[in-house]
């Protein structure tokens, strides 16, 4: 039987030449992502007992984001526990405040993490760099406190779903849709454990951008990650970024590897898609419903990129948000901020009427910079519209492509982002 | 006998366990008194000790953030049984050696009040008001191990991966729930 390549990542990771899944191995870990939410109380059990070292400081990536600028005392504390075990540590990779952003988005961009590598995070959307054809996952404090310790992680061998994806995606639709189309379709827990492995002409043809913001949601699928492998585009995004091909190992699914479930999705089909409250399966087609909103927010580690913000532009250019609306942009890093505002982005959304905000996961989960009030209804290119999750338990979240979320802003009600073109008319008009 | 809350609902997730707003702590007896808290602010009020979670599917889903576990334990929540459970959250509770048992039908068997009997070696649980009794899937032996270890931490410290894979290589259940009932089902004929 041959193997996916999440199980050759593991395999070589755990010294096996051949692994199947639900076979439990110590693995590895190439790299460890640390922010200053989790990070703290893996430091303080190590600290309790006795294990406070590193496993190698060269690889360990440290990038407050969570809660910065602190927006209290408790964690401003939390964000200097951090950093002063970083010096005392000699960690290599920080990215502190003002030189970072949030960290995956940081990350995927640094020239550090590489196709065939094993990546850990006491984070959820660590899975996120499966895009770079790497096996990246999030873990809690205790693993991550392991990893600090000794590079090494359990794992059970994960079973694989296969998701093909083929036709062109349409005029205004994102791969954002085709994910909320994908969790709608399998369910919350539909890849509970499983690698979601994305394949098919439509996922050749998308930039990395579009991969990361898919293998970013495998969590809300359940999943263990997403992954894509490796192919011209990724090799072209490496290499701008200093990694050259042979640097690294590509490796692919075998035309005999076992899947657990397969998935076939017609990207040509696949409408501009909005999750209703308050599980991200809860997909329905954008603007269907007439669904005022007083919150708009653009950002987070699965839409802030830059290639988001030129299509929340492309809408806001010439218009204004509505009255009553408050909407709130998100660059990811400060790269992104800077890419943002030498394009011309941060102009359209000042004139517009959008709060622009720092790097940082914000209001995504409700920490600061715009959490929602009670009955506040936001449309949100963020992951996650769980009860609570961006703030006050009775307001309401629905999850959008950031081209949904600034139509939506606009109309005051969420909107289907086609009928906004970029000339600034209305195709409704 | 403990007492049973019942949050019946599929996908009871982090964020509902313990809100991201009183994450600036990691100290259990900080995070007891929100367990809960946007599911049911009396919730952390009214457990007593040992006291025991039923909930529906994939419980735990959502955020990696341990402090789901420790918010619940501080609250002084002995063990949770569910049909499933979300891997991180499965994973999180194998590390700490907090309980997470899975159980087809859990939710239908009990009402928010009952008293429980749980038997970690018979692995049964039975409810007292009406007699029924109900089988979960056995824990690991790795995570029986880690149990006894102390911890995840403990466990690495004291073992070297040779002895862990020998240990655990064809253990049974392990890290997540996988997903179904049915499969759950499927496992349990597989050691039958």
């Amino acid at each position: 039987m041959g193997m996916t390549i999440s199980e050759k990542i593991l395999a070589a990771h755990s010294g096996h030449a051949h692994v199947v899944p639900g076979q439990l191995t110590e693995c590895t870990t190439d790299w460890v992502l640390c922010h200053e939410i989790t990070t703290p109380a893996a430091l303080r059990m190590l600290e309790e007992r006795g294990m406070d070292k590193v496993f190698d400081p060269s690889k360990i990536v440290a990038i407050p984001d969570h809660s910065v600028p602190a927006m209290n005392i408790k964690a401003a504390k939390m964000y200097q526990k951090l950093k002063s075990w970083v010096k005392e540590k000699g960690i290599e990779h920080f990215y502190d405040v003002g030189r970072g952003g949030i960290a995956h988005v940081v990350l995927e961009n640094t020239g550090l993490v590489k196709p065939g590598q094993t990546l850990v995070s006491g984070d959820s959307h660590t899975c996120n760099a499966g895009a770079l054809g790497m096996f990246a996952t999030g873990v809690g404090s205790t693993d991550l406190a392991g990893a600090i310790y000794a590079g090494r992680v359990w794992f059970k061998i994960p079973e694989t779903m296969l998701i093909r994806v083929t036709g062109d995606i349409q005029p205004g639709v994102t791969p954002k849709d085709i994910v909320l189309e994908v969790i709608k379709r399998i369910g919350a827990d539909g890849a509970n454990y499983m690698v979601m492995e994305w394949v098919g002409d439509t996922i050749d043809r998308l930039d990395m951008e579009g991969r990361f913001t898919l293998t970013n949601m495998a969590i809300e699928a359940g999943g263990k990650t997403g992954i894509v492998a490796v192919d011209d585009t990724t090799r072209a995004y490496l290499s701008a970024r200093g990694i050259e091909p042979g640097s690294y190992t590509e490796y692919t699914s075998d035309p005999d590897a076992n899947y657990k479930v397969v998935i076939d999705i017609d990207a040509s089909k696949v409408e501009p898609t909005v999750a209703y409250p308050h599980i991200p399966s809860n997909g329905r087609v954008a603007g269907v419903d007439k669904i005022a909103v007083t919150h708009a927010y653009v950002g987070s580690c699965t839409n802030g990129r830059i290639g988001d913000l030129r299509d929340v532009a492309r809408i806001l250019k010439g218009r204004k948000v509505a009255e009553g609306v408050q909407m709130i942009v998100v660059p990811a890093t400060q790269a992104i901020w800077k890419q943002a505002a030498q394009e011309g982005l941060m102009e359209i959304f000042v004139d517009a009427g959008a709060s622009v905000s720092y790097p940082s996961c914000g209001a995504c989960l409700g920490m600061h910079s715009g959490v929602l009030g009670p009955d506040d209804v936001c449309i949100s290119s963020t992951n996650r519209n769980f009860v609570g999750r961006m703030g006050d338990p009775t307001a309401q979240i629905y999850l959008a492509s950031p081209a949904t979320v600034a139509a939506s802003a606009v109309a005051g009600f969420i909107a289907d982002p086609r009928a906004y073109n970029a000339d600034g008319s209305n195709a409704a008009d | 006998m403990p007492k049973v809350h019942v949050f019946g609902r599929d996908h009871i997730n982090t964020d509902e366990i313990i809100p991201a707003r009183h994450l600036t702590t990691d100290v259990e007896a900080e995070l007891a008194p929100y367990a809960m808290e946007d599911y049911d602010k009396t919730f952390a009020a009214r457990v007593q000790p040992g006291d025991i979670i039923v909930a529906g599917a994939d419980f735990g889903c959502g955020s990696s953030r341990e402090h789901a576990v420790w918010a619940l334990r501080g609250a002084g929540i002995g063990a949770v049984i569910a049909p499933n459970f979300a891997r991180i959250y499965y994973r999180n509770s194998i590390n700490n050696g907090f309980l997470a048992l899975e159980c087809a039908g859990i939710v239908e068997a009990f009402q928010d009040g009952d008293e429980a009997d749980l038997d970690l070696v018979g692995g049964t649980i039975a409810n007292l008001r009406t007699g029924q009794k109900l089988t979960f899937v056995p824990v690991a032996q790795f995570a029986l191990d880690v149990q006894k270890a102390g911890g995840w931490l403990e466990y690495m410290r004291d073992h070297d991966q040779a002895a862990l894979e020998a240990e655990t290589l064809n253990a049974a259940s392990t890290e997540a729930g996988h997903g179904h009932p049915g499969q759950v089902a499927e496992q349990e004929a597989h050691r039958a």
